[in-house]
């Protein structure tokens, strides 16, 4: 589904990745761990098309079209969602409004009927069980006001209507309390099936105890250093990142 | 990008221009350049008004020729030449008024392609439209269904004939003749405008619509509206404008008064879209409007509502003064300002009653090299007890080289009244545009979505086809200013 190949990218003058390939296949789920500032978030932010980065070689296959000169909306109604980081606000436009003109958005791309606002409200009630929101949050203004947790569960339930084929989750686990986590999880596995695939983007593996990850690969000063099996994730919870720095400094400076 | 490419979007660009910037043929009968005594008394024969209008012609003329053009709105353009000017002009086939068919086809072709609906269409929305044509009347529609309700929507000229009580007793009323440059201007020379009254208990039956439309190269145009709401009457009136492309700038300086009496509503909403002028700030109109209104009576309520999106430079402040007790005032605007766009907008709340309320609330969004200045007074008299007003000025910037400027005036001489006023400026941001992109929508679609939201506290005062409108109108006018 998503093949990266070789990928090279700065921001502002300054090398972030440097040669990044990784390979995602429909139904699985990939962790791409690492410490602060290794370049993971911004993986995942080039994947969607984030024009604050410029990619400098490689490239980007998404179901074997190369997608890098594509922008981020038309990445989008092909099937690619991002979770972001840190939602953004938009004062005065209602989360129903954006959510069903996103849905409509890649629903004709799909070439699917667009839902009309009384076809949307029983759509979106589906979802809104999905990650335990109340329906008030439709009518307020988009991630304005609201707290760090309904933020991250705002994601999820736009992720769980635009039906994605391959969702890049950024860091959705940091800043949520324990059952905020749990819901956002268990939305992810029921979301989660043999023809979509996942990225999640985590410092910890605390949220990979809630969703178990098919592979997990470590991105360091940003070279993946290392792929494995869940297991690698509780080797890095018990002995950090520092191990594996040390093994790259061996490795030196290509 | 390949050549090809960049071709291709300086040629989808292009396209995208000012789309209502074509001339219509028609002959026009006009007047030598430049104003004296004897042009105004042309004015007023050609008319056929009675002496009380010449004489309010005159003497407002006397007092314009003592008076100076203002320097202080933060505006900067070259000085008009006042002799350079057309003062009169209209269309040589005159129309006769019976039905649409008689309409000169080349006029009702313009309305055609501005896609103002003048038929059965209005009907069914239930708006009346009074078309002014350059400075003529051409054709006003349902005028029988309003007078069933005894409610008088004709134009000034028309008003001036068959209603001169009532345009004696008002005009001039709200605004006096030498209030200030341009209003003095355009006492003296206005050609034509519309004339709204509404009597005791009436609540007008339909919306009232006017549209204005710009023409012939130099000729000024000098709007005048007058509306009146008397007891317990009520009435909301659109205006929206449009304006050819042309390469001199063209002067308009209307006058609008509004009179509420006790217990009465008037609502008035302004689409404004005037040529803006190139990107080099060649051309464009200049706007210099004059528009208050008077609560005359207890608990009467004067609302205006503009969406400010044209000309090359705006200098326009529509007014509440707020002398009956109990009433309110209010003011919701939305400018926007592009490549050399000059705006320097805003509102006058002049509270005299007690217990008198206003409201403001002022969207700047400015875009390319563009300045807009929000401009407020709120002043509170000695006898306005227990007054309030609130007021929250917020300000849009798309890219760096466009400014945003607010200057609130408050002056209070009661304490036990009350003013707030909250300003915030921000920009558009890149990250705002990622995450609606993220989402499927196209960049023009995410920007459209952005300012709708910034500026949907006034968009939903606007009557629903309006506010549609303004909408559209706001994302076409900001096309490629982002990025």
């Amino acid at each position: 589904m998503l093949k990266i190949i070789d990928l090279h990218a700065t921001v502002e003058g300054e090398k972030i990745l440097k040669g990044i390939n990784l390979e995602i296949n429909k139904g699985e789920v990939h962790a791409i761990m690492g410490p602060n500032g290794s370049g993971k978030s911004t993986l995942a932010k080039i994947v969607a098309g984030h024009p604050a980065y410029e990619v400098t070689g490689g490239q980007i296959l998404f179901e074997g079209e190369d997608i890098l000169e594509m922008d981020p909306d038309e990445r989008a109604r092909m099937g690619i969602f991002l979770a972001f980081q840190y939602p953004v606000e938009v004062p005065g436009v209602s989360n129903s409004m954006l959510i069903r003109q996103a849905v409509n958005a890649v629903r004709s791309e799909r070439g699917i009927d667009e839902l009309d606002p009384l076809e949307f409200e029983d759509f979106i009630e589906e979802k809104l069980k999905l990650v335990e929101m109340d329906d008030k949050f439709l009518d307020r203004s988009v991630n304005e006001g609201f707290s760090g947790g309904e933020k991250k569960r705002n994601e999820i339930l736009q992720l769980a209507s635009m039906e994605p084929r391959l969702a890049l989750m950024d860091e959705t686990d940091s800043g949520l309390d324990i059952d905020a986590l749990r819901i956002v999880s268990d939305a992810v596995n029921k979301i989660r099936n043999s023809e979509n695939a996942f990225m999640l983007v985590t410092h910890y593996q605390r949220i990979l105890n809630y969703i178990t990850p098919d592979k997990v690969h470590v991105l360091i000063n940003g070279r993946i250093v290392k792929s494995g099996g869940k297991e690698l994730a509780l080797q890095l919870e018990e002995k950090g990142y520092d191990w594996l720095m040390k093994d790259q400094l061996v490795n030196g400076e290509a | 990008m390949s050549t090809l490419s960049e071709a291709q979007a300086v040629e989808v660009a292009a396209s995208k221009k000012y789309k209502y910037g074509f001339k219509t043929d028609i002959q026009y009968e006009d007047f030598p350049k430049g104003l004296n005594e004897d042009i105004i008394r042309k004015i007023s024969e050609i008319k056929g008004e009675p002496e009380f209008m010449l004489e309010f012609r005159l003497k407002a003329y006397k007092s314009w020729l003592e008076m100076e053009e203002p320097e202080w709105p933060n505006v900067e353009y070259e000085k008009l030449d006042y002799q350079e000017i057309v003062y009169h002009s209209q269309p040589k086939k005159k129309p006769k008024l019976n039905s649409l068919d008689e309409v000169d086809p080349e006029i009702l072709e313009t309305y055609e392609k501005l896609g103002i609906p003048l038929s059965e269409q209005k009907m069914l929305a239930g708006v009346a439209v009074d078309a002014v044509f350059d400075s003529v009347s051409v054709a006003t529609t349902f005028k029988e269904k309003l007078k069933e309700a005894g409610v008088i929507f004709c134009s000034m000229t028309e008003a001036v004939k068959d209603y001169p009580e009532l345009v004696k007793q008002y005009l001039g009323s709200v605004v006096p003749s030498s209030d200030n440059f341009f209003s003095a201007l355009n006492s003296a020379v206005f050609s034509d405008g519309s004339f709204v009254f509404v009597p005791k208990g009436v609540k007008c039956p339909m919306e009232l619509s006017t549209y204005f439309r710009i023409n012939n190269e130099n000729s000024g145009q000098f709007e005048r509206t007058l509306i009146v709401a008397e007891e317990g009457a009520s009435v909301s009136y659109l205006e929206g404008c449009t304006a050819p492309m042309f390469d001199t700038n063209q002067l308009h300086a209307a006058v609008v008064e509004i009179v509420a009496l006790d217990n009465s509503e008037v609502k008035y909403s302004t689409v404004q879209n005037w040529y803006p002028g190139d990107e080099n700030g060649k051309g464009g109109i200049y706007n210099f409007v004059t528009k208050r209104g008077i609560c005359k009576g207890v608990n009467s309520k004067i609302s205006w509502t503009q969406v400010e999106t044209g000309s090359a430079i705006t200098w326009k402040y529509p007014s509440v003064i707020l002398k009956g007790d109990n009433s309110i005032g209010e003011f919701y605007s939305v400018a926007l300002t592009n490549d050399m766009q000059q705006a320097d907008t805003g509102t006058k709340m002049i509270h005299l009653g007690k217990n008198t309320k206003s409201t403001i609330v002022s969207k700047g969004i400015s875009a390319g090299k563009s300045q807009n200045s929000y401009r407020g007074l709120v002043k509170i008299g000695p006898k306005a007890n227990g007054s309030r007003n609130y007021s929250v000025c917020d300000s849009m910037l798309i890219g760096s080289d466009c400014g945003a400027h607010t200057f609130p005036y408050i002056e209070s001489k009661n304490n036990t009244s009350s003013i707030e006023h909250e300003a915030t400026t921000s920009k558009i941001g890149e990250d705002q545009i990622f995450y609606l992109q993220s989402r499927g929508m196209s960049e023009e679609d995410a920007i459209s979505l952005i300012i709708n939201g910034f500026c949907k506290e006034v968009f939903k005062e606007l009557p629903m086809e309006f506010a549609v409108e303004a909408q559209k109108l706001l994302a076409i006018k900001l096309e490629g200013s982002v990025g």
